[in-house]
């Protein structure tokens, strides 16, 4: 089913930045992981169980690729008034899932995310010294993230740069939104078994000058 | 569910149906409870709805967030199992590489096919909508009218139930009093859309959906539809009670584990079972229909995919009802491959879909709305029934059918995808994202075209003559066309759902002057497909007659959308429950005349 596989060259390049990491500590969840050859979960997965990440595939960031995972996603989605931090609500566990599975388009989204990581921490070390992730003052990460919001980026790198935090944003984002703190936080009310359908309430009808036009 | 192996079955059943979904569903209820004998195979697995379910789950207990993959391409959640565009094992080619000559196949392998999680939009076709040829001189006339159907309508709603609310408009029928259920409130986008289609003269009404807003009143409605007999209703009443009305949460894609809206395997098969009359092979792969020295069907060969192995079963006369797609398929693989109910030669020709053209569009009036539950029943609340047959008879319209809008809607559950189109987000992060998320969350409304395709010579199937199945039957290879009709509708429909956007004071998302190349679905992707052995008048022009029986073979019956000939805007599903019941009543009607 599983087509577009990793060629082989990014494979090799990936197991060898794999064993690299490897050495100092090994991926989180340790099962070591075949690209390329695992499998997803199939036509005929079970629906009505709760899942956990890392229940059909391995995840296979290293902790520094998960390091960098949190800072970032936590500057995206920052605790706030609006809810809590992106890394409090299972953030960076999606993003490995994510980036972990044998799906083409995920499969895709690994080879911009996993270089993306890397990327960020050279680029932070080279700007202040220090991985992105080690990074301590927000304004510094920030300064990061507003030049990879600028989608004028000139050069092949800077715009693999940009195209690196958009993916990343978007995975977060998604990730975000799927948790109730996330609903919460955009406005989303419901998943709530209820006697009656109630349809929007009177405030909302008003200020959109309607009215309900399904009596009972 | 309760299903039996191949070696626990009987030695000849009245009636093998092949296929659970829609048609089979329906076929097996009408003939169980009639008292007759059937086996039903199925080519996919068991399944249980009240189990299998996935009512409550979050995104975030799915892996990817519930998105769509390759293995379940509607997402995580989806019903469907072992299907999609794709299916293990069974695979389909295309006449063309053009994709515009190219067929989409949804197809589902399990107990209750498609019904497990289609969007329940349950309309009548209209009167005109079975005379089409005598209106406009396109197309084929049915072999009935609108009034040969409508008790079957009216039955059909009854046992499923249907809300939804008589409006009185042109080829849009009304129901007869107290058989719809009250239909769900609007919701915002629905109230929106109603209002600025007010101004414009576009009609926005409650839809007809098969969901359960109330209770089910079994012990009425089992007398209504079985008058004859005490036992029946009994068994109809006591399925009905164990129906809950919605809880008015969840995606009814998902399927309902509380049996509030129509599933085959929560409505059809739970009385059909409750007969005793009914015996449900599933993991039964049909190849052909076994046909004797006499030219009557005898029963079916299958595979049994928990085995590998060739099995038969004989019944006295034979339902296909295994979508239409595929019920075409097991005819032309019949008799050696030669085919069989085909002296017409019309066997796997005029193959229709739905025309599909979607707009989106986003209305600032929206923004930040105070949050509200918007869950609703799972699915669309109201549509647009076509408005303009005045218009399109007065020759003003460039193409001749009419189409229906659904309404799509605005606060509905985020899971693992974007709460609100990327781009609105591009270049953000920080509390400035979280704020224009929730800013534009909700502030979008989403209007489908659902039109009538005119069937044509150009859109068929036949089988491919070098690829097979893992079985080694020969596959469907499809071949597709649209006519400037279709095409000119789906141009029609987007510039129609621009000013109605526009009338809302919001902007659509994608330039609306494309032309109808640009716009429409390809064909099969609304997965409404029809066709591909009509009915008719006569052995030459089609492949059966008004009772869904073959010509050729007076003890086949195609009980699916293959015998469809026209495809009104009007979503096909319960026109095939409609007429399999009523093919199903004729059908006992000839057993308990002894012509079986
Ligand atoms: C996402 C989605 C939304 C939809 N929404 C709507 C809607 O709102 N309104 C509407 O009217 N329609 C809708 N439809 C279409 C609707 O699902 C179909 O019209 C309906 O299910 C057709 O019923 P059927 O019995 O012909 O086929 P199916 O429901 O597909 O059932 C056919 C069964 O036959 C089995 N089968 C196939 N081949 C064989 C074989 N060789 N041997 C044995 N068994 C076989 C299949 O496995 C399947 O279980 C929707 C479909 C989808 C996928
Ligand atoms: S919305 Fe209602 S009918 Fe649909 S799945 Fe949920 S409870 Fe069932």
């Amino acid at each position: 089913m599983i087509e577009n596989r990793l060629a082989r060259r990014k494979v090799l390049q990936w197991f060898a930045a794999f064993a690299a990491v490897d050495a100092n500590g090994g991926p989180v969840l340790g099962r070591a992981v075949v690209p390329g050859v695992v499998n997803g979960y199939g036509t005929d997965p079970s629906l009505a169980t709760f899942n956990q990440r890392g229940d059909y595939w391995s995840l296979t960031m290293t902790q520094q690729q998960r390091a960098v995972t949190e800072a970032l996603a936590d500057i995206i989605l920052p605790a706030d008034d609006h809810g809590p931090a992106a890394s409090a609500v299972g953030v960076v566990d999606f993003v490995d899932e994510w980036i972990s599975a044998p799906y083409p388009r995920q499969e895709q989204d690994r080879e911009v995310i996993i270089p993306g990581i890397a990327w960020i921490d050279s680029e932070a070390e080279k700007r202040f010294g220090a991985l992105f992730s080690d990074l301590v003052d927000p304004l510094q990460k920030q300064a990061i993230c507003d030049d990879l919001c600028d989608s004028a980026a000139q050069s092949k790198g800077q715009r693999q740069a940009v195209q690196f935090f958009h993916r990343f944003t978007t995975i977060c984002t998604g990730a975000y939104y799927s948790t109730p703190e996330g609903w919460q936080a955009v406005g989303y009310v419901g998943n709530m078994p209820s006697g009656a359908f109630a349809g929007p309430p009177v405030e909302v009808l008003d200020l959109l000058n309607l009215t309900q036009t399904v009596l009972e | 569910m309760a299903t039996i192996p191949i070696s626990r079955s009987k030695k000849e059943y009245d009636v093998v149906i092949v296929g659970s979904g829609a048609g089979g569903g329906q076929m097996a209820y009408t003939l169980c409870l009639a008292g007759l004998k059937c086996v039903m195979l199925e080519a996919g697995r068991s399944y249980v709805p009240e189990t299998e379910t996935p009512m409550m789950q979050r995104g975030d207990h799915a892996p990817l967030g519930g998105s769509s993959t390759p293995d379940k391409p509607f997402g995580f959640y989806d019903a469907t199992v072992n299907g999609g565009w794709e299916v293990p094992n069974e695979p389909y080619t295309q006449g063309s590489d053009n994709p515009e000559e190219q067929f989409r196949w949804w197809r589902a392998r399990m107990l209750g096919g498609r019904t497990n999680h289609w969007g329940r939009i349950s309309l009548r076709n209209g009167p005109y909508d079975f005379k089409p040829f005598s209106r406009d001189g396109l197309g084929f006339d049915w072999p009935i009218g609108y009034e040969d159907v409508e008790p079957y309508y009216t039955k059909v709603e009854r046992l499923i139930g249907v809300y939804g609310t008589n409006e009185g408009l042109e080829n849009t029928p009304d129901s007869p009093a107290g058989v719809l259920q009250p239909p769900p409130k609007g919701r915002v986008g629905d109230l929106m859309t109603q209002k600025a289609g007010k101004a414009m003269g576009v009609p926005v009404v409650p839809i007809h959906r098969a969901v359960l807003t109330r209770p089910m009143d079994g012990k009425k409605l089992a007398a209504q539809l079985h008058p004859e007999d005490a036992d029946t209703q009994k068994i109809v009443a006591e399925s009905m009670v164990n129906r809950a009305p919605c809880f008015w949460a969840t995606d009814c894609g998902r399927g309902c584990s509380i049996r509030a809206n129509y599933q085959s395997t929560t409505v059809h098969l739970p009385p059909a079972l409750a007969t005793g009359n009914l015996d449900i092979i599933a993991d039964a792969h049909v190849r052909e229909v076994i046909i004797g020295k006499d030219g009557k069907a005898k029963g079916v060969l299958f595979i049994d995919k928990t085995t590998g192995k060739e099995e038969r079963v004989l019944g006295k006369a034979v339902v296909l009802a295994a979508s239409s797609g595929e019920s075409v398929r097991i005819m032309l693989n019949s008799n050696g491959g030669e085919g069989i109910a085909n002296s017409s030669g019309l066997v796997g020709k005029y193959i229709m879909d739905t025309v599909g053209s979607d707009l989106r569009g986003q209305i600032p009036a929206l923004e930040n709305l105070p949050p509200h539950n918007d869950d609703g029943a799972g699915g669309c609340h109201f549509y647009s029934p076509w408005w303009l047959y005045k218009d399109q008879l007065a020759g003003r319209l460039d193409f001749a059918r009419g189409y229906h809008i659904e309404i799509g809607g605005t606060r509905r559950m985020p899971e693992g995808n974007l709460p609100v189109p990327a781009h609105y987000l591009k270049g953000l992060y920080g509390t400035k994202l979280k704020e224009e998320a929730r800013r534009y969350y909700g502030s979008f409304i989403s209007l489908s075209c659902r039109g009538e395709m005119i069937p044509n010579e150009g859109s068929y199937a036949d089988l491919d003559p070098d690829v097979t199945d893992k079985w080694g039957i020969p596959v469907m290879r499809w071949h597709w066309k649209w006519s400037d009709h279709e095409l000119n509708m789906a141009a029609h429909a987007q510039k129609t759902f621009t000013a109605i956007i526009e009338e809302m004071g919001g902007t659509a998302l994608t330039n609306p002057q494309k032309s109808g190349r640009d716009t429409i679905l390809q064909g099969g992707q609304v997965i409404h497909e029809v066709g591909g052995a009509i009915m008719g008048e006569d052995r030459a022009t089609s492949v059966c007659n008004q009772w869904n029986q073959t010509w050729d073979i007076d003890n086949l019956f195609l009980c699916d959308g293959a015998p469809f000939a026209s495809n009104a805007d009007k979503n096909p599903t319960q026109t095939i429950m409609a007429l399999a019941w009523r093919s199903g009543e004729y059908l006992v009607d000839q057993a308990r005349k002894g012509n079986l």
